[in-house]
């Protein structure tokens, strides 16, 4: 018999390893220079009071509960809708590099920097608010509904006389068939939009946000939990009082309740763009040897730093989000446990999935202090849920044979692996959304990329803010671009509906 | 006759998926049989080995017809999975991450003896739909059970392959029951058939006595 060692090894399942095992190695390496520290006097006593009050929910009062309720959802539906148009204008000039460019660098700053600036500029107005969630929202959508156009099979439209025009031969042949998938689409974006809409409240605008960081700042955790559970509420029945009719209503609605205006002193905005975010050396008149200094301080005191720390936080969240989503996926598939297991494992995965990160991330600082720590945790509660759903009803599909066996063994043999391509390819999606968020949470101490563009709008220093949103900005365009090439090579197909 | 009656079925009605497939079974299997079942397909013929394999679960080798294979992951793998419930643990997941020496020399015999020695550390879903079902086949012949039941199990190999596998089977198994489409490998490797249809039991004779008329009625028109 044939040694067995010089066998060829050609196994899906080791490439699939190998790369996850990369990952893990380079979060590991990442791990000496992540702050993990706890800095509370007392983490469990605290928790204890956390869980007391999700408890025992009490709401504030119920106007203000309604309010903040409309004004969150008002800015979402304004945002999300007006972000949808935008980018479906964008998404019909798809083909052109330079607008899939521009898509790629509005979405590539997170929706609450964007309120940072616009907040700069328009004061804290629903105007601010709406373009903060719009425009990421818009670069959005031009990638994914532009992707759909593409994916559309060219038979139709090759059918048509030569010279029917490039737009009507586009509503006749692409848009039909792309559009079921773009209303799906537009609907759970709808719901990302609510937990924006949210989390804007924490940088001051009227949404559940402000109340929620009102409320835990002063430790009112049954207030908060309230607040938390009527938002779970608005995006859990999302499916049942968004209708397609009722759309444009509600979009009057929103307007009549919130009218997206704002007092806007051009004078402000004119000097924000022609002296504000002019580098400093510059406008003092000083040379490009000044320049360079500025930058080369800018540079290794902020740039550097905030970019180790926004890619370690990255890697330790998508670690945590895997090992999250490995653990949790199992509690809602029909392949283990019993109903009762399976629905303690639904109203988990929905209260995780519905909770922003920005808002577990706060959470999470009250409990331990600022470290990366609370960061980890929320961006692995929150993401690692959204993936084990989406896995979990992967592994539903699944047909086992009967004589398959139970249990541990099931798990790593028969699922498992069948399932792992799907979460790789899941998660590797994530990933970019995971560098997006982990920038963001410097705005809660934590040295990212955010921490120092926070500290730069509220030291009025525009022309750091700026360069630091760019960076920002083209760290997650080049993920971007890593992501979608790794997905390619390792031959991962997702639909980005599903995300 | 003085054999152990392995299986016995006395049912009116037997189905799958709420649906009556069988009427009127009355069928005993004793140890040492070597029993085919042929008939036209949907005659009844998973259904029945499925009912015999609930009979006792745990003295049957089963080899379904949808191979059941985990498609990323080698043929030593999905081979060994034969035998996750003997093991411990720890055992079976330090196998997943690295094959041990004797589970891996095993495991190479018997791929050899199906002729998938090459193979073995390559993800069946590389490999053909007549390689996949030989590593299904090669799955309950490791579980080393004294009765095997396949449904099918050499339906997707060339006609030689298909002799040398289930002279294995057979050589391997105290009892074997066997649905198989092909009416000469009935003959060659079986003590009795069984014959469905129209979901009742038309024929069940020993190999000898069975005539090629009686064969032909089985596959004939209503």
């Amino acid at each position: 018999m044939a040694l067995t060692e010089t066998l060829p090894r050609n196994s899906s399942a080791t490439a699939m390893v190998r790369t996850s095992l990369l990952f893990l190695l380079a979060a590991l390496l990442c791990l000496p220079w992540a702050d993990l520290a706890v800095s509370t006097l007392d983490p469990w006593g605290e928790l204890g009071r956390l869980g007391w009050g999700l408890l025992t929910p009490s709401a504030p009062s119920f106007t203000t509960l309604l309010e903040a309720l409309a004004n969150t959802l008002a800015f979402a539906l304004q945002g999300v809708v007006l972000g949808a148009i935008g980018g479906f204008v964008l998404a019909l000039f798809y083909r052109h590099t330079a607008v899939r460019t521009f898509a790629a660098f509005v979405r590539a700053i997170h929706e609450l920097f964007w309120a940072l600036l616009f907040v700069q500029l328009a004061g804290l107005s629903p105007l601010a608010g709406v373009l903060a969630i719009a425009i990421p929202y818009a670069g959005t959508f031009a990638k994914i509904y532009g992707e759909l156009f593409e994916e559309v099979d060219p038979a139709a439209a090759d059918a048509l006389p030569r010279t029917a025009g490039r737009l009507s031969r586009f509503f006749y042949t692409v848009l039909p068939p792309a559009w079921p998938h773009m209303v799906t689409y537009t609907r759970y974006r709808l719901e990302c939009g609510i937990r924006s809409s949210a989390v804007l409240g924490f940088i001051g605008l009227p949404t559940v946000g402000f109340h929620l960081e009102t409320a835990l700042k002063q430790g009112l955790y049954s207030e908060a939990a309230a607040l938390f559970y009527a938002l779970v509420l608005v995006i859990v029945t999302l499916h049942g009082w968004m209708r397609r009719r009722l759309l444009p209503l509600y979009v009057i609605a929103a307007l009549v309740w919130l009218p997206p205006v704002a007092q806007v002193n051009w004078a402000l905005v004119w000097q924000f763009f022609s002296v504000d975010i002019v580098p400093a050396p510059l406008r003092q008149g000083a040379g490009a040897e000044a320049l360079w200094q500025w930058l080369l301080i800018l540079g290794s005191k902020q740039i550097i730093p905030g970019l180790t720390n926004t890619l370690a936080l990255g890697l330790l969240a998508l670690i945590a989000t895997s090992a999250v989503t490995l653990l949790t996926f199992p509690l809602i598939s029909r392949l283990f446990g019993n109903l009762a297991t399976r629905g303690s494992g639904h109203v988990f995965l929905v209260l995780m999935r519905s909770a922003p990160e920005y808002l577990l991330a706060f959470v999470g600082l009250l409990l331990w202090g600022p470290s990366m720590l609370p960061a980890i945790v929320a961006l692995g509660l929150h993401n690692g849920a959204i993936i084990a759903h989406l896995v979990g009803h992967y592994s539903n599909e699944l047909q086992l044979r009967e004589d398959a066996v139970r249990g541990v063994n099931r798990y790593f043999f028969e699922v498992l692996p069948r399932i792992f391509r799907t979460f790789m390819a899941f998660t590797l999606y994530r990933f970019e959304i995971l560098l997006r968020e982990s920038a963001i949470l410097g705005i809660l101490g934590i040295p990212t990329l955010g921490f120092f563009i926070d500290s730069a709008f509220t030291e009025f220093r525009f022309d750091r803010a700026v360069l630091l949103l760019l960076v920002t900005a083209l760290l997650n365009m080049l993920v971007d671009a890593i992501a979608r090439h790794l997905r390619r090579r390792l031959q991962l197909s997702t639909h980005p509906e599903d995300l | 006759m003085t054999a152990t009656v392995l299986f016995d079925l006395h049912q009116a009605a037997l189905g799958y998926q709420g649906r009556t497939v069988l009427r009127d079974l009355q069928l005993q299997i004793r140890r040492g049989e070597r029993v085919a079942l042929l008939g036209q397909s949907g005659a009844g013929k998973t259904t029945l080995l499925r009912q015999l394999r609930t009979l006792a679960p745990d003295t049957v080798a089963w080899c379904p017809q949808s191979s059941g294979l985990v498609p990323m992951l080698s043929v030593f793998h999905n081979i060994f999975m034969g035998r996750l419930d003997q093991h411990s643990l720890f055992y079976n997941l330090l196998n997943l991450i690295r094959p041990l020496q004797k589970p891996r020399e095993e495991i190479a015999a018997l791929a050899a003896a199906v002729g998938l020695q090459p193979f073995l550390f390559t993800s069946v879903e590389k490999l053909s739909g007549g390689q996949q079902s030989r590593t299904a086949l090669a799955r309950a012949l490791y579980q080393q059970r004294p009765v095997f039941i396949g449904d099918e199990p050499v339906s997707a190999v060339d006609e030689v392959q298909a002799d040398q596998l289930l002279q294995q089977v057979c050589a391997q198994h105290e009892t074997v029951v066997l649905a198989l489409h092909d009416v000469e490998l009935a003959l060659r490797h079986c003590t009795r058939i069984i014959g469905l249809r129209n979901g009742v039991i038309e024929l069940d004779q020993p190999v000898a006595e069975c005539s090629a008329t009686d064969l032909r009625r089985l596959y004939g028109a209503d």
